[in-house]
């Protein structure tokens, strides 16, 4: 245990260790303690600088139903499901066929195929936004969720493959060994040996792309423009133009973007912190 | 890692070895790889290998993205080295680098500090890394809010010590500043994690050898604390250097580069040429910038990864 556990130390240490833990949560997450305290005021409250007192009317109900009822924010959020749903789908099902295929597989080219998805996980997404939304209006995607779905499939595939091998190196060769001899056939060894053991690895990648997904501002940028497709983080970028004035309503926005992927850590925070710190303790 | 993954090669090998014995086992485990490796490969050689290649390529033309293509060589590099807008992005990324690279450092300590095992721990964690699970586009809000001059939080407490409220979004200056410092909000979370993942990895013989020795405080974080976390520190740099070089969002939706285009940076410069001044090949040839520039911390990942491979 490092540091040194502090149940050890003096009885002054333990009770300012306690007190300073609320403190510092306070402090580092002040700036978006200011945004839920402000998508919680009247718009009254604001234009009167009450920005740090007690609200003088909760407008909890009222500013939060008014985002919905006054904005596409509903659309939105529908649009960023639709789109991330089939997405993580798609790179989870890809990269598990090629992870495994790379990873218990002894032929030439594999450590470069492997290299290659790692290095194009790095890429600028710059170099290759002329391309891909050229790409994108010939096969008449433009605007569409399809846009999107199949950018990010392709694109997450690379981080995927890289998690997804570095997973299915670790299995056993045994099984598979011994099933081949019985002469069962490499795809029957993949989907009832291989399969269900890389299942709690694939949730936690599933977890982890549905917030990269989720969150890209980029791609909703460039490949989509309308509204009617247009998922949440580009919306609410774009509701941000639109009410210059109105901070409480953008504040309760920006609370609803970001809460989906925010349940989505706190119910499932081991497979996530599994996920992200991959190669952390062996790298 | 290295032990362990020449442990696997090592079976690895057997595995071909005993493929080799019988001929016909090895038909089947030469096709059956890349027909699982297919259609990733193919998506992904569209939709990654194929574009950037493609952008190397436009580059060295002149298009507005709808008529004919002119060929100019490397016109757009020297129209690019020569902008002013240009050094500024440049200046801009690397002060992103320079600076992000107090993420890792900074996400020690708040791991260090918060590696104990008291009540409610794991919720103050999960709140600790909170900035990292929310989008960008939500950071750059909140602190666009939290910078306002007439009533965001900082100048609250300016104003509170009795200074003057500065507008830090709208001084040519300090912006930059203001944008990193958002930036590294999330990445210190990113980093934090990661250290505390290495610090549960410990070798706890190593350490009470070393307290039997008396080493303490900064020795022993110095010594037999930080060499065991190299992993995570290799890590952590990795992937600060990228979220540097990729900081797209909060310049777009803090500041849209200004004023004057002062905050921009390569990736952002790049997008506004093309998309709104519609010079896809002067937008490629800044991209190919970026990209060089990425490139020598890809070769680098790469070499250690293939190295550790072997």
């Amino acid at each position: 245990m490092y540091p040194r556990p502090i149940e050890k130390a003096s009885a002054f240490t333990n009770i300012s260790y306690r007190v300073a833990l609320p403190i510092s949560i306070v402090l580092w997450l002040l700036p978006l303690i200011a945004v839920m305290a402000t998508s919680v005021r009247s718009l009254d409250d604001i234009n009167q600088g009450n920005y740090w007192g007690w609200p003088s009317e909760w407008m909890l109900i009222e500013n939060y139903t008014q985002v919905f009822t006054s904005t596409p924010m509903f659309q939105y959020l529908l649009n960023s499901l639709i789109i991330t749903l089939p997405a993580v789908a798609g790179c989870v099902a890809l990269s598990t066929m090629a992870g495994f295929a790379l990873a218990k597989y002894n032929f030439k080219a594999n450590i470069w195929i492997f290299a290659t998805f790692i290095a194009g996980n790095f890429v600028p997404f710059q170099i290759l936004m002329i391309p891909v939304r050229d790409l994108t209006i010939q096969f008449g995607l433009y605007d569409t969720h399809w846009a999107l779905i199949l950018f990010h499939i392709a694109f997450q595939t690379g981080f995927c493959t890289l998690f997804m091998r570095n997973f299915i190196v670790g299995l056993p060769t045994e099984l598979i060994e011994s099933a081949r001899v019985e002469g069962v056939s490499e795809f029957k060894i993949f989907w009832h040996i291989v399969l269900p053991l890389v299942k709690p690895a694939t949730a936690a990648l599933a977890v982890l792309v549905f917030t990269f997904i989720w969150n890209d501002f980029f791609w909703a940028l460039v490949l989509v423009q309308s509204d009617e497709v247009r998922p949440v983080t580009a919306g609410l970028s774009a509701l941000q133009g639109q009410w210059l004035a109105s901070w409480q309503l953008i504040s309760a926005g920006a609370v609803v973007a970001a809460l989906p992927p925010v349940i989505l850590f706190f119910t499932m925070q081991r497979h996530f912190i599994a996920g992200l710190t991959l190669g952390a303790t062996k790298g | 890692m290295a032990s362990s993954s020449s442990n696997k090669s090592q079976k690895n090998a057997v595995n071909t070895a005993s493929e080799l014995v019988s001929g016909k086992r090895l038909r089947a485990s030469d096709v059956a790889p890349w027909m699982f490796l297919g259609p990733a490969l193919i998506i992904f050689s569209i939709y990654v290998l194929f574009p950037v290649l493609d952008s190397i390529w436009l580059s060295f033309f002149e298009w507005d993205g709808l008529g004919e293509k002119t060929f100019i060589g490397f016109g757009n590099y020297v129209e690019l080295f020569d902008s002013d807008q240009f050094w500024t992005a440049l200046t801009n990324n690397i002060l992103w680098m320079v600076l992000f690279m107090l993420a890792p450092p900074m996400g020690l300590a708040i791991a260090l500090f918060l590696n104990q095992q008291v009540y409610g721990i794991r919720l103050v964690k999960a709140l600790f890394f909170f900035p990292f699970v929310i989008s960008q586009v939500v950071v750059g809000l909140v602190f666009s809010w939290f910078y306002d001059p007439s009533f965001g939080v900082l100048n609250s407490v300016i104003s509170f010590l009795g200074g003057d409220p500065i507008s830090i979004l709208a001084d040519e200056d300090l912006v930059t500043y203001g944008i990193i410092a958002a930036g590294l909000w999330p990445q210190i979370a990113y980093c934090m994690i990661l250290y505390l993942t290495g610090l549960n990895n410990l070798n706890h013989e190593q350490l009470e050898a070393a307290r039997l020795d008396n080493a303490k405080g900064f020795k022993m974080l110095w010594y037999i604390v930080l060499p065991q976390l190299r992993p995570a520190t290799f890590i952590a740099i990795v992937v600060t250097v990228i979220g540097a070089l990729r900081s797209f969002d909060l310049v777009a939706t803090m500041t849209a580069g200004g004023p004057w285009g002062s905050s921009t940076v390569l990736a952002y410069m790049m997008y506004e040429e093309s998309i709104f001044n519609y010079r896809m090949g002067y937008g490629a040839a800044v991209a190919v910038v970026l990209f060089l520039i990425m490139d020598i911390y890809i070769a680098y990942f790469l070499w250690r990864m293939i190295r550790s491979e072997k």
